[in-house]
């Protein structure tokens, strides 16, 4: 294998990690504030759906980006309603979304299937630093959206841990019945938490199916949603390591891709397989870690919090 | 244990809750769940009214009809079964689709290459197959689970696509019927490999087997001493193992049953309708079994009935699909209806009373 080829995977291997990237990080915002929310791969093909119906329609992708971050909002919303005010299972809940989201997004994408996309995300290289050799070409000959989240890591990373914004964000988290007690409304910040998850989410869809694959096909998230779910674990509930697990499990994904495309005698099946397999054994090594650490999850993680039960 | 809302109205908990209201919260439920996706569909100008009427007359509106609905029944009680058991002790399998596609794929090796053994004897190992590796597919999620305690929800549901993936290497690939016309599936099943149908309906005797699992869960489940170790393990591991209980030992047990009942309905579906195995063995069976679960609250005669319920939406769904709407649309009102499902459960739990002045 030739460098060029492994700068061609890696490059293709940070598109991969993309639309993982952005739902990771939206399901780091909503787990910090101590709510689970499964319905990941729901929000994202209502959002993959949504962007790519109005930004073909419109001609603007940038409009279809728009609309599939309220779409992933409002679809969060419903998350928020159930387990928040009616404080019901968040494991349900999360998987009633994802069940529903799949309905919907077929369901409002009925139309759309075949149709060719008009305006989609393009590679625009960046000035000066694409040139550098090798780095340049794998990060900085991307589309607007990779260079859009990777700001989105560094400005979660320093809302996180140097703003009272994040540290609100923790604690609801940690332990909520003490910011409640600090006279903050935990109910308030752990809305806008899933909501804002539910953004993240929106926006991983629409790269898939305005950037990643331009078109609509019905599931066309394929499993990415529950590995973005998977991923925040192996991140630690940390932006940063939500980049670098994103775009390892992308660099998986392409070498799949490649291998196949060089004729490598493994079925093609078995090469698919690969981003799942790995992302499980990435789940079982990094749960131990955690447990050995003992730091890391959230601990009012997926419990409802009620006032009475203080 | 009061909160103040509503000026003269205050909320206040409850812990039992009757019969009938269960029943009234359960069926007010459903009805807001179909309105809320109704709305959906009349946002983007259709009548839903219409897509519901259509919904129950393909399915329950006929002899035929009502068939077919205890036709996709019967996979969605199965696995519905298998994943309750799991959520008994708080074990979150949702990996019930492809522990159903690795018991078809078990089910449909002795079809293939052990045609020539009689029906009595065909049968029961392809049962005893399904059994198994459906049981061995929930064992790769229970095992770490058991040991150190990793999240089973997302490496049981991480499977179902490699067993999807597994299955389609082999109807592209090896086990692909040459006589074809190169469509993703096997060669059909010698007679002895398949499971005998009522008169002229495609449903197959593995109905009994649904009931018989059912009957015999409900039993181990209320009147058990190993289904009160269940509930007391999933409800607290260190009540558990203070009365001795062990708990590895469940986890891989439970899971184990829990995979290899979703493992039998992967058999029953190849050997007992499709009589082959081919990539589309299942329209999501596995995720909607959880669905059912839920709406069932676990107890295994409601489940039986709610699977008819949405072994009717499912047929409903396919006949949508000759109106032009996509069949996996039924899975929004099947999402809805749990949302309102799962928001209700306060209100068995919480009961609104007059203050007293």
């Amino acid at each position: 294998m030739n460098l060029n080829y492994l700068i061609a995977i890696l490059a293709s291997g940070v598109v991969a990690g993309t639309p993982i990237l952005y739902a990771s990080l939206g399901e780091v915002i909503t787990e910090r504030a101590g709510i689970l929310n499964l319905g990941v791969e729901g929000m994202m093909l209502v959002g993959a759906v949504s962007a790519f119906y109005v930004g073909t329609f419109s001609q603007n992708k940038w409009l279809g980006l728009l609309v599939a971050i309220v779409a992933g909002g409002l679809m969060a919303l419903i998350h928020a309603v159930i387990t928040i005010a009616f404080r019901a299972n968040q494991v349900a809940s999360g998987l009633a979304l994802t069940i529903f989201g799949t309905g919907l997004s077929a369901y409002l994408g009925r139309t759309l299937v075949g149709i060719p996309p008009t305006s989609t995300f393009k590679t625009v290289p960046l000035p000066g630093l694409s040139q550098i050799p090798i780095i340049g070409k794998i990060l900085f000959n991307q589309d607007l959206m990779v260079y859009l989240s990777v700001i989105l890591v560094i400005v979660l990373w320093f809302v996180f841990y140097k703003t009272k914004a994040g540290l609100l964000l923790r604690a609801a988290g940690e332990n909520p019945s003490a910011v409640d007690a600090l006279g903050h409304n935990i109910f308030l910040v752990r809305y806008a938490a899933v909501i804002g998850g539910g953004m993240f989410a929106g926006a991983g869809g629409a790269y898939l199916s305005l950037a990643y694959s331009p078109s609509w096909v019905e599931n066309m998230s394929a499993g990415r949603g529950w590995i973005a779910v998977a991923l925040v674990i192996f991140a630690v509930w940390d932006p940063a390591r939500a980049l670098l697990g994103a775009w390892l499990f992308g660099v998986i994904a392409s070498l799949g891709l490649h291998l196949q495309a060089l004729g490598v005698m493994i079925p093609s099946y078995f090469l698919q397989m690969l981003p799942y397999i790995f992302t499980f054994i990435v789940l079982v090594i990094t749960t131990r870690e955690t447990k050995t650490r003992r730091s890391g999850t959230p601990a009012a993680l997926g419990i409802p919090y009620s006032r009475e039960e203080r | 244990m009061k909160r103040k809302l509503l000026g003269s109205w205050e909320i206040k908990k409850t812990n039992t809750s009757s019969g009938l209201k269960k029943v009234v919260i359960s069926v007010t439920s459903i009805i807001l769940g179909l309105i809320f996706a109704g709305l959906f569909v009349l946002l983007t100008g259709k009548n839903p009214l219409e897509l519901y009427t259509e919904i129950v007359q393909s399915s329950v509106g006929s002899i035929y009809g009502l068939s077919e609905t205890i036709v996709e029944m019967i996979p969605l009680a199965l696995c519905s079964l298998g994943v309750s058991l799991a959520f008994r002790m708080q074990l979150w399998n949702i990996g019930a689709e492809g522990q159903f596609y690795m018991g078809a794929f078990g089910a449909t090796y002795f079809a293939l290459f052990f045609s020539g053994l009689p029906k009595l004897v065909l049968l029961p190992l392809m049962l005893l197959a399904g059994l198994i590796c459906g049981g061995l597919w929930a064992l790769i999620p229970a095992l770490p689970k058991a040991f150190w305690n990793v999240n089973e929800t997302i490496s049981s549901l991480l499977l179902n696509y490699v067993a999807y993936l597994w299955i389609a290497y082999l109807v592209y690939g090896p086990w692909k019927d040459p006589k074809g016309n190169n469509f993703p599936l096997t060669k059909p099943f010698s007679d002895n490999g398949t499971i005998p149908v009522f008169g002229n309906t495609r449903i197959s005797y593995a109905l009994f087997l649904m009931f018989i699992i059912a009957v015999i869960l409900f039993f181990i489940l209320k009147h058990s001493k190993w289904g009160y170790e269940i509930r007391v393990s999933g409800s607290s591991r260190k009540a558990a193992d203070y009365a001795g209980m062990s708990y590895i030992k469940n986890v891989l047990l439970v899971m184990f049953l829990s995979g290899s009942i979703s493992g039998i309905a992967g058999m029953a579906e190849v050997s007992g309708v499709l009589h082959r195995l081919q990539q589309t063995i299942s329209p999501g069976y596995g995720y909607t079994a959880i669905l059912i679960a839920l709406l069932a609250r676990l107890n295994p005669i409601s489940i039986l009935l709610v699977s008819f319920l949405m072994g009717g939406l499912l047929v409903g769904g396919y006949s949508l699909q000759t109106s032009g709407f996509p069949s996996s649309m039924v899975s929004m009102f099947q999402g809805s209806i749990l949302f309102f499902v799962l928001a209700g459960e306060m209100f068995n739990n919480y009961r609104l009373v007059r203050k007293k002045a």
